[in-house]
């Protein structure tokens, strides 16, 4: 019996060692600066949004997101270290603190938002669902469909939007889903359906996994609303306030027309407009009111660039994604991006 | 036949003295010299005589009409393999050689393997491997996120575990006994310290409190030894100062992982691909063996609670799948933990993996001890072993050597179940693959087929390892009480 008690000893002392020493800091803010880095929730590889690139970094919108609240936490967009999650582990492993942001392409829903004590800090990217059509099959609008054969992934709510649409305009259709995106992808291009259904972003993204990719089009019906944002633990309204206020300030950025390429311009010079002002922080003290340094904007659109920017770098017109800015413009160019002001 | 018998005639000796009268005397001719050797014939040798007697034999009896009929059937079955072999290995060497992209020079990614129609220069209808893509995510397939300034850590660990097993293995080098104590003590620590970097944060209090602990074990045990702790403390005493050196040992490891070797530290969150694989399996395979044999010593123990928890802990085990195992370790257990501790990933699904392939194990080695005759049993009890002297010396021997091929069929399961741990976010080699195979910058119809292609490859290219060392290990302890 000694043996067992030893052994139950041994364990013990190797999930000591295996825990990191909580620092048990009162807020995320506190516990973010005394480990040194945020730790980011990102997806498990999702083109344009969280994805590894050939050297093994994180690349994306999303990913530029948590390096913006490193920026501005750090003054240092690098200070990150990642959590790729599967869609079943994200809210756990941030509700339980094991990362602080979940900026994983998550669907802003009601449920989610209300039940699972977590705040959704903003939207960074509008997505809906879309559908994909063969050029050949001379369909220009969604309305045409009746009969359609549609491939889609099993047990997603893209399935229960196509049924949803559909039945609200008293079409018949027939549904092909199948479980891995490559199946249906897969399935699609070898001529199974004659529609393929799936968010506008990931339509984008499979693409180029068709044999003739420009011969097929994406219809313009968007059926359904997937606001996708960043996600924190409910309960901290400072490390709420500091993601949501660094989506802002990157979207503000564009606004103001202040990229990396000109802050640093405008910071040496004498005569700015008040709005370009406060936002670099040369004017008022918005970033101590976060609990950061006052140039933590400017880190921000220094290292890791406006909304703009980091649009057309991850899944831009010049991206293999060659996602329109569309609804994803700022509110005055027709889009529906519109951030609160900096003041 | 006939030849056999007369070398062996000379040996009876009565035989021997009466032949030579007889052949003086009765037989008309005796042949003195053997008859001449004639070729063997052509269907017994060479080509011709190999494809008679492993092919055609089979399908030549055309005698009566059931024989006839299995011939044909034979033959035709026999085409028929031939024709598929053929056809499926022509196009796998196709699709992965000839015809196949292999280089990308001008860096276009995907457009490098698109068809005209796509948009890239390949004639339409072309569908072969993709090289240049594995090429691109062939850092991120074997290892994932690690810094590549780093990777030579990597790579140092496998240089050293790959030349000091090759050592332990290869029979006529010397001190393979020192190398394989060395590659399962020293080399563990090493390799942890190599990966992570070492430094972790272990106070000199928790190294010094074991090291006490260690040695006050040891002391009562040495007082038991000679002879201060008197009846049943006696055995207790020896125990402790067994267990004194373990915690010692563990003092030590400690000490070593507190050290800081100046390596940046890595987080294991970073590790990916192939090294996941090697890690997780690696240490499945070394930690459930040792835990599998006491378990199946202590579910045939005849101690009541020893053997009550380990039947338990077998059938907990082998009663829930692996994937429940993991994601309760990496979905539930940061829910039982006080906010802000976190538990390493990694070691979570290890610790799992681990136990869970212990329970395996545990039953297959049971197997070997229940197949062990009693006589065997009796015997070292005659000879005055005590329980461990007769298992370590007469029972586990022959135990362990009748279920190698059990042992080795949960090892490779084990190895293959690691790409498990690719659902509760870490990156195995077959995570790391599919992850790559998201990248719409080499987004093309074979990125799929290219990525799995490889991933299949590794994993053969291991678990036949294992098979083929296992059946060499069968042969070397075979004892020959077995056909």
């Amino acid at each position: 019996m000694k043996k067992l008690s030893f052994l139950s000893a041994l364990c013990g002392a190797a999930m000591g060692f295996g825990a990191v020493a909580s620092a048990n800091a009162a807020t995320t803010l506190e516990a973010v600066k005394a480990k040194g880095f945020v730790q980011c929730g990102v997806s498990q590889g999702l083109p344009g949004f969280s994805n590894a690139d050939d050297s093994g970094k994180w690349t994306g919108l999303d990913v530029d997101l948590c390096r913006a609240v490193a920026a501005a936490v750090f003054g240092d967009a690098e200070k990150v270290k990642y959590s790729p999650l599967s869609a079943k582990q994200r809210f756990t492993a941030l509700s339980s603190g094991e990362i602080d942001i979940l900026s994983r392409n998550t669907t802003w829903t009601m449920t989610r938002d209300t039940q699972l004590g977590l705040n959704f800090a903003g939207v960074n990217y509008y997505d809906g669902q879309g559908m994909m059509v063969p050029i050949a099959l001379g369909v220009k609008s969604a309305t045409e469909l009746d009969g359609a054969n549609i491939c889609t992934n099993t047990g997603t709510t893209t399935e229960l939007n196509i049924t949803d649409y559909f039945r609200t305009n008293g079409m018949s259709f027939n549904l092909v889903a199948f479980e891995k995106a490559d199946e249906v992808v897969a399935a699609y291009d070898a001529g199974r359906c004659d529609v393929y259904t799936t968010d506008r972003s990931g339509l984008a993204a499979q693409r180029g996994k068709l044999t003739q990719p420009d011969s097929h089009v994406v219809l313009p019906e968007i059926i359904s609303k997937e606001p996708l944002g960043p996600v924190v633990r409910q309960g901290d309204d400072q490390w709420f306030n500091i993601v949501r206020w660094s989506l802002n300030a990157m979207i503000n950025a564009e606004e103001l027309g202040i990229s990396s390429s000109n802050v640093n311009m405008k910071k040496f010079q004498s005569k700015l407009a008040p709005s370009v002002a406060r936002l670099i922080g040369k004017e008022g003290k918005f970033g101590e009111e976060l609990g950061l340094s006052n140039d933590w904007a400017y880190n921000i659109i220094m290292q890791v660039g406006n909304y703009a920017e980091s649009y057309e770098k991850h899944v831009g017109l010049n991206t293999p994604l060659k996602l329109a800015r569309g609804v994803n413009s700022l509110w005055s160019n027709g889009g529906i991006l519109y951030a609160a002001p900096i003041r | 036949m006939t030849r056999k018998v007369i070398k062996a005639a000379p040996k009876k000796t009565t035989m021997k003295k009466a032949i030579p009268s007889d052949i003086d005397t009765q037989a008309g001719y005796v042949r003195i010299e053997d008859a001449p050797l004639l070729p063997p014939p052509p269907s017994e040798v060479g080509v011709t005589g190999w494809l008679y007697k492993n092919i055609f034999a089979s399908m030549s009896d055309f005698g009566s009409v059931s024989a006839t009929l299995k011939s044909v059937f034979v033959a035709a079955s026999t085409l028929f393999i031939l024709y598929f072999l053929i056809t499926q290995i022509s196009g796998l060497l196709d699709f992965a050689i000839f015809s196949a992209v292999w280089s990308d020079p001008e860096g276009l990614k995907r457009q490098a393997c698109w068809t005209v129609e796509q948009g890239g220069a390949l004639p339409n209808g072309w569908h072969a491997a993709c090289w240049p893509f594995i090429e691109a995510k062939a850092k991120f397939i074997f290892y994932g996120a690690y810094p590549s300034d780093d990777l030579w850590r990597v790579n140092l660990t496998y240089a050293l575990g790959g030349f000091m097993l090759a050592w332990v293995m290869i029979e006529r080098l010397p001190y393979r006994k020192i190398v394989g104590i060395l590659l399962l003590t020293v080399y563990p620590v090493m390799a942890t310290v190599l990966l992570t970097g070492g430094a972790f944060s272990i106070s000199t209090g928790t190294i010094g409190g074991a090291t006490i602990l260690g040695l006050a074990l040891i002391t009562i045990g040495r007082l038991g030894k000679a002879g201060y702790v008197s009846g049943a403390f006696g055995d207790l005493a020896l125990v402790a100062g067994v267990c004194g050196w373990l915690v010692i040992l563990f003092a030590a490891v400690l000490a070593v992982f507190a050290i800081d070797f100046d390596l940046e530290a890595i987080d294991t969150r970073d590790w990916g691909g192939l090294l996941i694989t090697l890690v997780v399996a690696i240490t499945g395979i070394v930690a459930s063996l040792p835990l599998g044999i006491l378990l199946a010593l202590g579910r045939r123990s005849e101690m009541p609670v020893a053997r009550f928890l380990c039947t338990v802990f077998i059938e907990f085990w082998r009663g829930v799948p692996l994937i429940t195992v993991l994601f309760m370790a990496s979905v539930m257990l940061p829910l039982f933990m006080p906010e802000g501790v976190n538990f390493d990933m990694l070691l979570r699904a290890l610790i799992g993996v681990t136990l869970f392939s212990a329970a395996y194990m545990a039953e297959v080695v049971r197997g070997g001890l229940q197949a062990i005759d009693k006589g065997q049993y009796e015997g070292a009890d005659a000879v005055g072993l005590s329980y461990w002297q007769s298992m370590r010396l007469i029972i586990l021997p022959q135990a362990l050597t009748h279920v190698i091929p059990g042992i080795v069929n949960t090892f490779i399961g084990l190895f293959k179940d690691t790409a498990l741990v690719s659902i509760v976010g870490i990156f195995d080699l077959l995570g790391a693959a599919q992850s790559t195979l998201a990248d719409a910058a080499w987004s093309t119809p074979v990125q799929g087929l290219t990525g799995y292609l490889v991933v299949a490859v590794i994993f053969f290219v291991f678990c036949f390892g294992m098979s083929r060392y296992s059946m060499f290990m069968e042969r070397k302890l075979n004892r020959s009480h077995k056909s």
